[in-house]
């Protein structure tokens, strides 16, 4: 394993308890320049992983709390007339940040929903006709209640898509929730986190996951996963070449996470559920009947050749 | 992997046709074959293709060019160079699959015209080989987008080629032979056919002497007969010009009887084509081979130009007696001489017809002069001039076999006695390998035949009076030292002489049982398989059905063998590895990654942990990682063979 990630997932391990693999797949997706998208009930500890994340990362942290009546301005930024210059002058938003967590963005309303997504998939804010770049690296965790809550408006599949993962958290463990009940308050524990990667090292690191090789057999088995997708009568629309982008560049992070240079089968198996949960839907009639999702009968369903 | 030199398509069927081409070139006129190259070297370096208009000016030109060098686009030789030059200019055109494939079913044609200029094993061993090239090239054409490596195309198309050898086999046992060629060769195919021909200058036989190439092999029923019995009858010269002798073309006269003694030699012979009607047999033939006669000279005459290698039966008698009455004209054209010329002959032989109280003695008078005399046997004789006979019976006195036959006959005539000229072969090489007799043009000679009071025609050999070696060993025995031979002559190295000679009766064979395998041939062998008198339809019934149940066993072959289509070995070992395991109970799921296996493995049975570990490390190594080496497959393989389950 990669000795730096290791550390950072070591030392977010000690504050979210027996939550490993979500740890992972959160650095899996910043790794791959992706954005993550958590989605679970409140109180399961959505913001505590993302302010480790920040911490640890040592990156710059914003967190905007979407709520129904939060405007776009509201989170890309202002001009206000300065009467000492004469002019107008451009306050930016909390999304001039590197890490932001974008709270309940279910919550808000589609035209905000919208502003945070398009300035996710272009890194950049185009305000009164003036384009300002975001800071690098720049990384969008959104939560997001379970749709069936009162008062949400569930993201359209066009926006999850620009999500690279969706993780869920769920309830610890009996011995990680007595871990927790016992334990020290979280928040004073995050502060005495120090970085274990700056900057630097970390578009190093992103940059090493474009390098990490796939071979022809490892193509092939995505490929079949994709071709599955699209033509099972299982699902209601296939995998798209952008899923499957997501799925080779998840699986490159993970193998480089692993402290591999190549990525093999089981890297796909690991992050699949991840980036193809929130992209695949069963077809009508179709349930999960043997209590499974689509992205595990996926899996279940495609040989690696 | 290892670097390998990148054979794409376009190599395989470049390489392809230039070899379809290259046997052709030295026949071929040399724009044409600069042309091969010029194109060749556009598709190699990939040059921009010529506009549509150019192409059609170039192809017009080219045709332009081969009616200026050959008159006409008909032909052997034309055609061929038509062929091959619009091959070429179709690969300036070849945009597309449809194209390339049209080259290759051009090129695979144009093998075959190959076979209308030599049909030897060579020829046939070369053209095998470039039949494997351009079915390569045709599989690659078949896989666009994929690069197979050149070692697996080239095996693919080996295995093809394998697998149409019994097909082949069959078809060319039970198609239907017709006698004779399937079809004509066009008329400029016989050009440059080596042999004897019709009249003979001083010096032709001399030159024909120093070709190497073979005439025409006989296997005797019995024993052969001795070399001084080895005449071989050809055609019969009986017009002197005053330079040159021919036949004289009379098909009415019928030939004069003939008594025989002794005991009969029957052969068979197989005359190499010469495109001359004469065929050759011992002295004197007595049974006919079919479609030929005997002509008024006891020559064999075939009804047709021999244009291809011809297999016959013969029988002769070399103890005979012939022409005991014959009819006054022909003992008068034996006694023609031209008019003018070669005085002192003419002269020296009234002296002897006075003097001489019989032919005999003169003929005997005559031989003494030859042998007593300083006439000397070489293939370089001097040139001589109008009055050649004089020349050379007073002056030279240096001369081949053709000088000392002319110049006797014109002594005979001149002296009163009927004589002519036998042109033919003499000798012959035993093959100790083949129980054959090899006659080749090096063995071309011209003897004299006399007519002689109550004896009939008498051979009479002036050369054997010169150099009696030549009739007795061959022509190498009878040459001076430094007189230059045809290398074939030569018999100085035992074990070339002993290659030489299983070469040439491998070659025989070839000769007699794959290119001489007619239609008599083939009666034969159904017969011996319970077939007899096969009609046609009955051939072709049993040809469908014998390629039919071969095709079926083939692919019945094939289906039991389940090979999976271009198997990678890696994926091949690690599923013989995961057998090896499921026969233990440990059966890996179809979606179950390599690790992901070797791990519940491990936990299944942990005696297993290592070797399991080991071998799936190598075998992700092998197929995921970017870099993998032959060494670790070889290692791979090596420890799935040594993986055992106790």
């Amino acid at each position: 394993m990669h000795p730096a990630i290791d550390e950072a997932v070591s030392q977010a391990g000690q504050i979210i308890l027996g939550k490993e693999r979500q740890i992972r797949l959160a650095f899996a997706c910043l790794l791959a320049r992706g954005h993550l998208l958590i989605e679970d009930i409140p109180g399961v500890g959505k913001t505590t992983l993302a302010h480790v994340l920040a911490q640890i990362l040592g990156l710059g942290f914003q967190r905007i709390q979407f709520t129904s009546d939060l405007l776009p301005a509201d989170v890309l930024g202002v001009s206000v007339y300065d009467r000492e210059s004469a002019a107008f002058k451009f306050h930016p938003g909390p999304i001039f940040a590197q890490l932001i967590l974008a709270d309940e963005v279910n919550r808000a309303t589609p035209k905000t929903q919208s502003a945070l997504l398009e300035a996710m998939e272009e890194h950049q804010v185009t305000v009164e006709g003036e384009t300002r770049p975001l800071p690098e690296p720049f990384f969008v965790i959104a939560t997001q209640n379970p749709t069936h809550q009162i008062g949400t408006f569930p993201l359209p599949e066009s926006q999850l898509d620009r999500f690279l993962m969706r993780i869920d958290l769920g309830y610890p463990d009996a011995r990680s929730e007595r871990a927790l009940l016992q334990g020290s308050d979280r928040r004073s524990l995050i502060a005495q986190l120090k970085p274990c990667v700056d900057g630097r090292q970390l578009a190093a690191l992103q940059e090493n996951v474009r390098n990490v090789h796939i071979s022809a057999a490892l193509l092939d088995y995505l490929q079949a996963l994709l071709e599955f997708t699209r033509h099972s009568p299982l699902y209601d629309c296939g995998l798209s070449p952008r899923a499957g982008l997501a799925l080779l560049h998840s699986a490159q992070a993970w193998a480089l996470m692993e402290g591999r240079d190549y990525a093999m089968p089981e890297d796909l198996q690991v992050v699949l559920p991840s980036v193809a949960g929130h992209r695949l839907r069963f077809a009508h009639g179709e349930t999960g009947a043997e209590s499974s999702s689509p992205a595990q009968r996926l899996l279940g369903a495609v040989a690696i050749p | 992997m290892r670097i390998r030199l990148k054979l794409n398509n376009n190599t395989w069927l470049l390489a392809a046709i230039a070899l379809a081409i290259a046997p052709h070139t030295s026949r071929l006129p040399i724009w044409i074959s600069l042309l091969c190259l010029a194109v060749g070297a556009m598709r190699l370096f990939q040059v921009h293709l010529p506009a549509r208009w150019l192409l059609i000016t170039l192809a017009t030109a080219t045709a332009a060019g081969i009616y200026a060098t050959y008159h006409t686009l008909l032909g052997r030789d034309a055609g061929v160079a038509l062929l091959i030059a619009m091959l070429t200019l179709k690969l300036l055109e070849s945009r597309t699959l449809r194209d390339s494939m049209v080259v290759i079913f051009i090129s695979y044609f144009l093998l075959i015209t190959h076979f209308l200029y030599s049909q030897s094993i060579p020829t046939g061993l070369y053209l095998l080989l470039v039949v494997l090239v351009i079915t390569t090239a045709l599989i690659g054409l078949n896989h666009p987008g994929r690069q197979i490596e050149p070692r697996k195309l080239l095996r693919m198309a080996a295995e093809l080629l394998g697998q149409a050898v019994p097909v082949m086999l069959v078809l060319f046992l039970f198609f239907p032979r017709v006698p004779g060629p399937l079809w004509g060769m066009p008329g400029d195919a016989y050009e440059g056919m080596t042999g004897l021909s019709d009249s003979m200058t001083p010096g032709s036989i001399s030159k024909l002497s120093q070709s190497g190439a073979v005439a025409f092999r006989v296997a005797f029923d019995g024993p052969p007969p001795k070399p001084e019995q080895r005449y071989w009858r050809g055609p019969v010269l009986d017009f002197f010009d005053g330079r040159s002798w021919s036949t004289t073309a009379a098909p009415d006269r019928k030939q004069a009887g003939i008594a025989v003694t002794g005991d009969p030699v029957s052969y068979t012979l197989t005359l190499e084509p010469h495109n001359k009607r004469w065929l050759l047999a011992l002295d004197l033939p007595a049974k006919l081979p079919p479609a030929s006669r005997l002509g008024a000279h006891y020559e064999l005459l075939a009804d047709q130009p021999v244009r291809q290698r011809l297999r016959y039966r013969a029988v002769s008698y070399p103890d005979y007696q012939a022409g005991l009455n014959p009819g006054d004209k022909e003992i008068n054209l034996s006694l023609r001489l031209p008019s003018f010329g070669n005085l002192k002959t003419r002269e020296m032989a009234g002296t002897w017809k006075r003097t001489a109280k019989d032919d005999g003695e003169i003929v005997s008078r005559a031989l003494e002069m030859f042998r007593s005399e300083a006439f000397f046997y070489s293939l370089t004789p001097p040139l001589l001039g109008a009055n050649s006979v004089d020349e050379f019976l007073f002056d030279t006195r240096r001369g081949f076999c053709e000088h000392y036959a002319g110049s006797f006959v014109f002594l005979m005539r001149a002296a009163g006695v009927p004589a002519r000229v036998v042109t033919g072969y003499q000798g012959g090489e035993p093959n100790p390998f083949g129980n054959y007799l090899i006659v080749r043009q090096s063995d071309a000679h011209a003897w004299a035949e006399v007519w002689l009071e109550n004896r009939g025609w008498v051979r009479v050999d002036p050369t054997a009076a010169v150099a009696p070696r030549r009739i007795e060993s061959g022509l190498a025995a009878a040459l001076p030292a430094g007189e230059p031979l045809p290398l074939l002559a030569r018999m100085d190295s035992a074990w070339l002489m002993q290659l030489r000679m299983s070469w040439d009766t491998l070659n025989n064979d070839w000769n007699q049982w794959v290119l001489g395998y007619d239609q008599e041939r083939q009666y034969d062998l159904l017969s011996r398989l319970g077939f007899e008198m096969a009609s046609w339809k009955e051939l072709a019934v049993s040809l469908a059905a014998g390629v039919g149940a071969l095709l079926l066993v083939l692919s019945g072959f094939m289906l039991w063998r389940r090979v999976p289509v271009d198997a990678d070995p890696v994926t091949v070992i690690y599923q013989r590895f995961c057998r090896k395991l499921a026969r233990a109970g440990i059966i890996r799921q179809p979606n179950e990654g390599p690790a992901d296996f070797a791990q519940r493995t491990a936990m299944l049975r942990p005696d297993l942990t290592l070797s399991t570990a080991s071998i799936s490390a190598l075998y992700i190594a092998l197929r995921y990682a970017s870099h993998p080496n032959a060494s670790d497959l070889r290692q791979f393989g090596k420890r799935v063979s040594a993986f055992r389950i106790k």
